[in-house]
């Protein structure tokens, strides 16, 4: 996850990218989450053996990407830092599966090379789809889209006190790692046993800052819920946006739009 | 080991989200009765303290590589089983939408292996075992191992598990368990060390502290069975009705256990669930024999593979590849054209 600095320079990053404004940023993030949740459902449905066809779905993630103005370039590092796993499991395909799948004329491709890109393409679409909602939507607009959507208010609470938290302790946390590696030479003092007693230490005063935290807000009136100014109302381009998406990914799913649009252009040439 | 949703099929996804679903309600519905507001903000805090441990690394002697915590079995420890699961749910969840860590699907599979086999495994069944809440602190090395390993494992398990039933991976079930459960038993070891010395580290400077913590207060008891009945009912719904949608044919699992190099006894075990899962699916699933698709011969590598290797691709022919390449490649580039054209459209209009 790299360093702690710029992990938490990367949440800010998101965030500051939702409070943009663009009509994808105005959608309901309800109907956003919805639409996130049908596209990628669609997307991994897709046969192993199929990139190809999943080549139209670009589609989506592009268009909220362009429309939402989220620079592609960050998404696209975003991509490459998390695909360590997905591509350490994906590459054993081509190695293990070696039946012809397809037929180029001069070479053949086996599946497992086949089912490799599968693999890529739907990490690329997935993961995209996802950021693309978490910096079109923000994250205290989705916690009370989940709370609305019938989500126990003691998850989406504690996803927002999570959030908030992350920041104080983690920059509680980076002082002390720099503190600790300051105070160590090679890898003397690295070990296990001053990371124990660092962790202890911060938790103790976490532990403690709960406890102020919950004075403040039984002062404040807490009743066990998190009112959120002004909800957001589903309006009818919001369900337009819902069925006109959800239409397409499915049209996609069940047509192979690329083996038709091969065979047409084929068929020209 | 975070999932990501690009290596699971849409049933396995539905399903492990629904079982997550049911257990957070069920664990919300605890920590009500609890009614200990306290609660509310140390979950939210020591999520965050396990966030933020998670990135500072340290060195493993002898190795030259450095490890992390994982944390589900200190905030078990700390809060319960409870309040850990949903905490743990809550830094998987900000993990998937932030750093893109497991996807927004694949979010039940990981909450599941990291979050309920620590929480409500390991922790009730073996640290409270070994370690019931006396401060004996002889006992906490022990007990922490012995639980992190175990949690680990399970997790591992079912990282293997939920990947191999997705059958996207060509992994065999069994080199999969060889490549992740040895690494996951020195991660276990690992985490059972930090997890021992935290724990020890609190109890020596601040006894009162983990009383306060997992104290479990009154309360009347929710009986866990009815929860775990309505849960198989709607996973099995849920599964049924993914998997008309689902791409892989419905005998992917039969399919790849007889590739796989797999014992018998797993195979007859697996195969006897799946049949039984797939005999509930073909009543429930609303296309029962998938023939809405009707595009076979286009997509070469598709369908019926049960046959076995040989006879598994019928039609692969340089005439259909080719043009589902070309196809492909078309359709991409139409798909950045659309979004140049919304690029060239916003600019013109901003410009006026």
């Amino acid at each position: 996850m790299g360093s702690i600095e710029s992990s938490f320079f990367d949440i800010g990053h998101l965030d500051a990218l939702s409070s943009k404004d663009s009509p994808i940023h105005r959608v309901d993030p309800r109907i956003k989450v919805l639409t996130t949740l049908y596209f990628i459902a669609v997307v991994i449905s897709f046969n192993k053996y199929d990139p190809a066809g999943l080549a139209p779905l670009v589609v989506y993630p592009l268009a909220i990407m362009t429309i939402g103005n989220i620079p592609f370039a960050y998404i696209m590092k975003k991509l490459l830092i998390a695909s360590p796993f997905v591509l350490s499991v994906a590459l054993f395909n081509p190695i293990l599966d070696r039946s012809p799948a397809l037929d180029l004329g001069v070479f053949i491709v086996s599946g497992g090379f086949v089912s490799f890109a599968s693999i890529v393409a739907k990490f690329v679409l997935t993961v995209s789809a996802g950021l693309a909602l978490i910096a079109c939507t923000g994250f205290d607009s989705i916690c009370s889209a989940l709370s609305r959507m019938y989500v126990p208010g003691a998850f989406t609470i504690q996803l927002l006190f999570l959030y908030r938290y992350i920041f104080v302790l983690g920059e509680e946390a980076a002082r002390m790692a720099r503190a600790r590696t300051l105070r160590s030479f090679g890898n003397k003092g690295l070990g296990v046993g001053v990371y124990s007693s660092m962790i202890g230490q911060l938790l103790l005063r976490t532990m403690d800052r709960a406890q102020r935290i919950h004075l403040a807000m039984l002062c404040r009136g807490f009743d066990r819920e998190i009112h959120h100014a002004a909800p957001s109302k589903i309006r009818f381009s919001d369900l337009l946006f819902l069925a006109g998406w959800s239409g397409l990914f499915t049209l996609f799913r069940l047509y192979n739009f690329p083996a038709w649009l091969g065979g047409e252009l084929g068929r020209l040439i | 080991m975070h999932m990501a949703d690009a290596l699971i099929s849409p049933a396995v996804g539905g399903v492990m989200l629904v079982a997550t679903a049911g257990l957070t309600v069920y664990s919300a519905r605890k920590l009500q009765e609890e009614m200990d507001d306290l609660k509310v903000p140390l979950m939210g805090v020591l999520g965050a303290l396990v966030f933020a441990a998670q990135m500072i690394n340290f060195t493993i002697p002898g190795t030259g590589s450095s490890g992390h915590l994982g944390g589900a079995m200190l905030l078990a420890v700390l809060l319960g089983p409870y309040a850990a699961f949903l905490t743990m749910a809550s830094i998987l969840t900000i993990q998937a939408l932030f750093f893109a860590d497991g996807g927004l699907l694949a979010l039940g599979c990981n909450i599941f292996n990291m979050g309920f086999f620590p929480c409500f495994v390991a922790f009730p069944l073996i640290y409270k075992r070994i370690a019931p809440n006396s401060p004996d602190r002889k006992r906490i090395l022990p007990a922490a191992m012995a639980a992190s390993i175990i949690g680990l494992q399970l997790g591992a398990l079912g990282v293997v598990t939920e990947t191999f039933s997705s059958d996207i991976s060509a992994l065999s079930f069994k080199t999969f368990v060889l490549l992740l459960l040895p690494i996951h038993l020195v991660i276990g070891i690992v985490e059972g060390f930090v997890t021992a010395s935290v724990v020890s580290f609190v109890t020596k400077t601040r006894p009162g502290v983990l009383k306060m913590a997992s104290e479990p207060s009154g309360g009347k008891q929710i009986s866990i069975k009815p929860v775990l009945i309505t849960l198989v009912i709607i996973a099995a719904l849920t599964g049924g009705f993914l998997s008309w949608f689902a791409s892989a044919n419905p005998d992917g699992l039969e399919w790849s256990i007889a590739r796989s190099s797999v014992n018998k006894a797993l195979e007859s075990s697996e195969g006897r669930i799946h049949t039984l899962l797939a005999g509930v699916q073909k009543k429930i699933a609303v296309f029962p024999d998938y023939n809405f698709r009707k595009d076979k011969t286009e997509e070469p590598a598709k369908g019926e593979n049960t046959q076995g290797k040989e006879d598994a691709w019928p039609s692969v022919s340089a005439g259909t590849s080719i043009s589902g390449l070309l196809g492909g490649a078309m359709s991409l580039v139409l798909a950045g054209l659309i979004g140049f054209g919304i690029r060239t459209f916003q600019r013109r209009r901003t410009n006026k």
